[in-house]
C-alpha cells in the first residue's frame, strides 16, 4: 500500500509539473497580455507605458526565462502576484476555496446519494411505475442544460414560492453568527448545489440502475437464491455492491470536477468561489491568477483521482491483490 | 437428428420401475414447461416423471436445449421470469413445491434442496470470502451465532477436502482455483444437510483430473449424508462414473430412463446410441507414421518459451510466470499433432505463440526451415497466411456486426484478392464446410454453435494455410456436435493435405483425431509420442493420472467389450 501510494504520489507531481508547463504556453499563445489589457484600460496606450508595464511585470524577458521563474515559484508553492487584484494569487485562491468546496461537495454527496438509492430503487422495482418515473425524469436532468434549470429553479423557489435566497453565499450585512450563520448559508447552499448534483445524479441514477440489472443476471445471484436468502439481502450484498463497481470509477470522475466544474453554477448563483474567480482573471488577462487556479484545481483532480484509487482498492478485492 | 418427427418411442427400461423400498423424497410427475411465445418450441420441458430416492444419484443427460437444466431450476423453484411451469407437479416429500408460497420456498431453497452450478469461476460473489459466503446460508435460515456459523464454515471447507481450510476461509474467490471454488460451493451446498442435492454440470468447466475429484467427493458425501441427487450432465462417461438411475433427454421429451447399467450397455433409443456412440472412446486408432519429408518437417519448434510480465509499474515489483518453457516438436505435412494438458498448462500459449498472436519469449519456430519466431512487418504479414487458428469460443471468436461472407472473404482481400472473387470463394468454403452458400448473406447470431464453428473453419480456410492451430475448437460444443466437426477437420485435412496442430484439455478428443501426442505439464512437455503409444503406454506418471481420470473408462471398457462380442 505505501509502495503503491509512494509510486501515484511521484506520478501525480510529475504530471503536475507538466500541465503546469503546458498551461503556461497555452496562455502565452494567446493574443494580447495582462499589460495591454491595463493600458487599454487607463486610456493611456502610449508604446512606452505599455513597455514599463511589461518591464514591471517581467513580461519582456524571452518566454523561458518566463517560464523558468514561474516554475521555480510553484515548486516552492509561491503562485505569485495579482497585479489586478494587488494580492498573492494564493491568498486570492485560499480565499475562494472553501465556498467553491461546499459547493460542489454538497453537490458531490446529493448526486451520489440519491442518484444511486434512486437507481437502485428503479432496478428491484424494474418495469413497474416507480422505474418508469425515475427514468423519465433521470433523462429529463441529464437532457436539459445546467444554466436553464438553475434560472427556472432560481425563478420558482426565490422569486415565486420565496423560500429561498437564489443568490449569493450568506445575506449580506445580516450580522448572523455561529449556528445562525451556518443555518443563513446552508439556505443558500440548497439551490446552487441541487442543480449542480442533478445532472450527475441522473447520470449515477441511470448507471446504477443498468449495472443492478446486469449483475442480477449474473451466476452468484442465482447461487445467492439457492441459499434461500430472502431478495431484499441478495439485492443489498449481492446486486448492489456489485453493481457500484462502475459507479464508483464514474464519482471518481466527477470528483475531479469538484473545483473547476462548478463556474456556470457560481456565475447564476454569484457564488463567492473559484469557478468566479477564474472566469474574471481570464476576462482580465490576470496571467498569474489564472495559471494559480488551474495549478491548483489540476492539483485537485489528481488529489481526488488518488482518493478514488485507493478507495477502489477497498471497494473491490481483486485489485488490492493483482497489484 | 430429430426423433419427435420419426415418432420413435421413449424407452423405459424395467429398472426405472423397479425402485428401492419406501417413498421417493422427489416425485416429479408429468412435468411441463412452457417457454414465452415466440420461442422455437412450445415446451421446454414436455411432460417429464422421474423419482427420486434418498441415497440415490439421478443423472438427467442431454445436450443443450434438451430441457434438463429446465428441469433443475424448476425444482429449484428458479426458473427465468417468463418461463412457466404448464402443468404437473413436483412432489418434496409428498408437498408440492409449486403450490408453496415464496416465503415457504425460501425456507426449502439451501436448507432442503440445494444446488450446485457449472460454473465455478462465477458462482461465487467477487467481493466477499468465501467464509462469509458460507455462514450467509446459515444466516439465511436464521440459524446458529455469527461464531458458530464462522466454525461450522471451517469444519464443512475441511471436510469438502481443501488443503488448507483456514487459509481458503479468509480468501476472495479469485484467489482460489476452479476445482476449489467447486469444493466452496459444495460446501456451502452441504451446509444445512439438505435431503436433495442438485448438480447442474458441475464438472463440465473442470480440467479432467479435478473433474474425477469432484465426482469422487459429490459420491463420498452423497454416501455420508445419505443424499438423494439429481446430477445434470451432457457427458456419458461422467454418467457411467456416478449415476445410479438415468434418463435421457431430447429436445424436452424423455427418450430413455432405466439404470445406469440398462442404458449404458443396452441403450433402446437412436438418440441415447447417438450419444453414447459420439463419445470418443479414448482408444487410439492405429495410424501409419505420416512419411518423413526429405526436406525436414514443415514445422520444427524448438526450445520455445514464453514468459509473462505482471505487476509491473515505476514501483511495483514484478512477478514472472514460465507459461512455456523450452519446448521443442517438429510437425510433418499432413500429420495432426495433438498437445494435451490441464488449464495452465501452457497449451494455448504454445498456440499463439505458433501464429504469432504473441510474441515468443525465446526458441525458434522454424516453417519450412525459416524461423517465423522473430519475424516483423511484411515478412511477418506474408507468414500468417500460412498458420491460421481456430478458435475455442465460437461465439465470441466472429465478429457480430459482420456478416459471414464478409468474415470469410476478408482475410484473402486483405491479401489483395478480387472482393468478388473473394466473396464467390467463400461461398464456395461454406459448402465445403457443410453450410448452405447464402449462409454467407446472414450474421453469426443466426447461427448454433457448431454451425459458427463450421464457419471458423471456413474462415481459416480461406488463405489456404499449410497449418491450422485449432485451440480447444470443439470444447464449447455438445458431443454430438463436437464428432461431427472432428470428422470435418479430418476431411478437410485430406483434402488440402492440411498439417493440424490440436491443442485440447480432452484426452478422448486428442485420440479420436490426433496421430502424434505432445503431453505438456505447467509449461513443460512431458511425455511425446504416436497416439497409440500414449494412450496404451504412457510412460510419465502425469499422462498415466491424465487417461486414469478420464470419465467412465471402466464402463467404456464393458461396452465395448459387449460391443465387439
Amino acid at each position: 500500500m505505501t509502495r503503491f501510494l509512494a509510486g501515484r504520489l511521484v506520478r501525480a507531481v510529475f504530471i503536475l509539473l507538466v500541465i503546469t508547463v503546458s498551461n503556461f504556453f497555452l496562455i502565452h499563445a494567446a493574443p494580447g497580455d495582462p499589460a495591454a489589457v491595463m493600458a487599454g484600460e487607463s486610456g493611456d496606450a502610449d508604446p512606452q507605458f505599455l513597455e514599463q508595464l511589461r518591464e514591471r511585470f517581467g513580461l519582456d524577458k524571452p518566454l523561458y526565462v518566463q517560464l523558468g521563474i514561474y516554475v521555480s515559484h510553484v515548486v516552492r508553492l509561491d503562485l505569485g502576484y495579482s497585479y489586478r487584484q494587488q494580492l498573492p494569487v494564493l491568498d486570492l485562491i485560499l480565499e475562494r476555496l472553501p465556498a467553491t468546496l461546499l459547493l460542489s461537495l454538497s453537490a458531490f454527496a446529493v448526486s451520489l446519494g440519491l442518484g444511486i438509492l434512486a437507481g437502485a430503487m428503479a432496478a428491484a422495482r424494474q418495469g413497474r411505475l416507480s422505474d418508469t418515473l425515475i427514468s423519465l425524469f433521470a433523462l429529463i436532468f441529464y437532457a436539459t442544460p445546467l444554466f436553464w434549470l438553475a434560472l427556472m429553479a432560481v425563478l420558482l423557489f426565490s422569486i415565486e414560492l420565496g423560500w429561498l435566497p437564489g443568490f449569493g453565499y450568506e445575506t449580506v450585512g445580516a450580522g448572523y453568527a455561529g449556528f445562525a450563520r451556518a443555518l443563513d448559508i446552508a439556505k443558500h447552499l440548497v439551490l446552487p448545489a441541487m442543480t449542480l448534483g442533478l445532472f450527475f445524479m441522473a447520470v449515477y441514477v441511470r448507471m446504477t440502475r443498468a449495472s443492478m440489472l446486469e449483475v442480477s443476471q449474473m451466476d452468484f445471484v442465482k447461487t445467492a437464491k439457492a441459499k434461500g436468502l430472502r431478495p431484499r439481502v441478495i439485492q443489498r450484498r449481492h446486486v448492489l455492491r456489485n453493481a457500484l463497481l462502475p459507479v464508483v470509477t464514474l464519482a471518481g470522475l466527477q470528483a475531479g470536477q469538484l473545483v473547476g466544474g462548478a463556474v456556470l453554477i457560481e456565475t447564476v448563483f454569484a457564488w463567492p468561489g473559484i469557478g468566479r474567480l477564474m472566469f474574471e482573471a481570464l476576462s482580465q488577462r490576470d496571467y498569474n491568477l489564472l495559471l494559480g487556479v488551474f495549478v491548483v484545481s489540476a492539483a485537485m483532480v489528481l488529489l481526488f483521482n488518488l482518493i478514488t484509487d485507493v478507495l477502489y482498492r477497498f471497494v473491490d478485492p481483486r485489485i488490492r491483490v493483482a497489484s | 437428428m430429430n426423433t419427435i418427427g420419426t415418432g420413435e418411442k421413449p424407452v423405459i427400461h424395467p429398472g426405472s420401475l423397479k425402485r428401492p423400498e419406501g417413498e421417493p423424497i422427489v416425485r416429479i410427475e408429468k412435468l411441463s414447461i412452457a417457454l414465452p411465445e415466440g420461442a422455437d418450441r412450445v415446451f421446454a420441458v414436455d411432460r417429464l416423471s422421474i423419482d427420486i430416492h434418498p441415497g440415490e444419484i439421478v443423472c438427467i443427460v442431454g445436450e443443450s436445449g434438451s430441457g434438463k437444466s429446465m428441469s433443475a431450476n424448476a425444482l429449484m423453484g428458479l426458473l427465468p421470469d417468463l418461463v412457466t411451469v404448464a402443468q404437473g407437479r413436483i412432489l418434496l416429500g409428498g408437498e408440492n413445491l409449486l403450490k408453496l408460497s415464496a416465503n415457504a420456498l425460501y425456507d426449502i431453497r439451501g436448507r432442503r434442496v440445494a444446488m450446485i452450478f457449472q460454473e465455478p469461476m462465477t458462482a461465487l460473489n467477487p467481493l466477499m470470502k468465501v467464509s462469509a459466503q458460507i455462514e450467509e446460508v446459515f444466516e439465511a435460515h436464521g440459524l446458529l451465532t455469527t461464531r458458530e456459523r464462522r466454525q461450522r464454515a471451517l469444519d464443512l471447507l475441511e471436510e469438502v477436502g481443501l488443503p488448507d481450510p483456514q487459509r481458503a476461509a479468509r480468501s476472495y474467490p479469485f484467489q482460489l482455483s476452479g476445482g476449489q471454488r467447486q469444493r466452496v460451493m459444495i460446501a456451502m451446498a452441504l451446509a444445512l444437510e439438505p435431503e436433495v442435492l442438485i448438480a447442474d454440470e458441475p464438472t463440465t468447466a473442470l480440467d479432467v483430473t479435478t473433474q474425477a475429484q469432484i465426482l469422487d467427493l459429490i459420491r463420498r458425501l452423497q454416501r455420508t449424508h445419505n443424499m438423494a441427487v439429481m446430477f445434470i450432465t451432457h457427458d456419458f462417461g461422467v454418467v457411467a462414473e456416478i449415476a445410479d438411475q438415468v434418463t435421457v433427454m431430447q429436445h424436452g421429451q424423455v427418450v430413455e430412463q432405466g439404470t445406469a447399467d440398462e442404458v449404458l450397455l443396452s441403450p433402446g433409443h437412436s438418440y441415447t446410441r447417438k450419444l453414447i456412440a459420439a463419445i470418443p472412446s479414448g482408444m487410439a486408432n492405429e495410424r501409419p507414421a505420416k512419411e518423413k519429408n526429405a526436406t525436414g518437417p514443415l514445422l520444427h519448434v524448438e526450445k520455445l518459451s514464453k514468459t509473462y510480465f505482471m505487476g509491473s509499474g515505476l514501483f511495483g515489483k514484478q512477478r514472472q510466470v514460465h507459461a512455456v518453457k523450452e519446448v521443442s516438436f517438429s510437425l510433418e505435412r499432413g500429420e495432426t499433432l495433438g498437445i494435451v494438458g490441464e488449464s495452465g498448462s501452457g497449451k494455448s500459449s504454445v498456440g499463439r505463440c505458433l501464429v504469432r498472436l504473441q510474441d515468443p519469449s525465446g526458441g525458434h519456430i522454424l516453417l519450412d526451415g525459416e524461423d517465423i519466431a522473430t519475424l516483423k512487418g511484411e515478412a511477418l504479414r506474408a507468414m500468417r497466411r500460412r498458420i491460421q487458428m481456430v478458435f475455442q469460443d465460437p461465439y465470441s471468436s466472429l465478429n457480430p456486426r459482420e456478416k459471414v461472407g464478409r468474415i470469410i472473404a476478408s482475410g484473402p482481400i486483405a491479401f489483395g484478392e478480387d472482393n468478388a472473387a473473394a466473396y464467390k470463394e467463400a461461398e464456395r468454403l461454406l459448402e465445403l464446410v457443410g453450410l448452405d452458400a447464402r449462409a454467407a448473406e446472414r450474421y453469426p447470431h443466426e447461427f448454433s454453435g457448431g454451425q459458427r464453428q463450421r464457419i471458423g473453419i471456413a474462415r481459416a480456410l480461406a488463405l489456404k494455410p499449410e497449418i491450422i492451430v485449432a485451440d480447444e475448437a470443439v470444447s464449447a460444443l455438445d458431443v454430438s456436435i463436437q464428432a461431427q466437426v472432428l470428422d470435418l477437420l479430418e476431411e478437410l485435412k485430406r483434402t488440402f493435405n492440411l498439417s493440424l496442430v490440436f491443442i485440447t484439455h480432452d484426452l478422448r478428443v486428442a485420440a479420436k483425431i490426433c496421430d502424434r501426442v505432445l503431453v505438456m505439464q505447467t509449461g513443460e512437455a512431458v511425455e511425446m509420442g504416436s497416439a497409440r503409444t500414449i494412450f496404451e503406454n504412457p510412460q510419465h506418471t502425469y499422462t498415466r493420472n491424465l487417461i486414469e481420470a478420464i470419465p467412465g473408462r471402466a464402463k467404456e471398457a464393458r461396452i465395448a467389450a459387449l460391443a465387439s462380442a
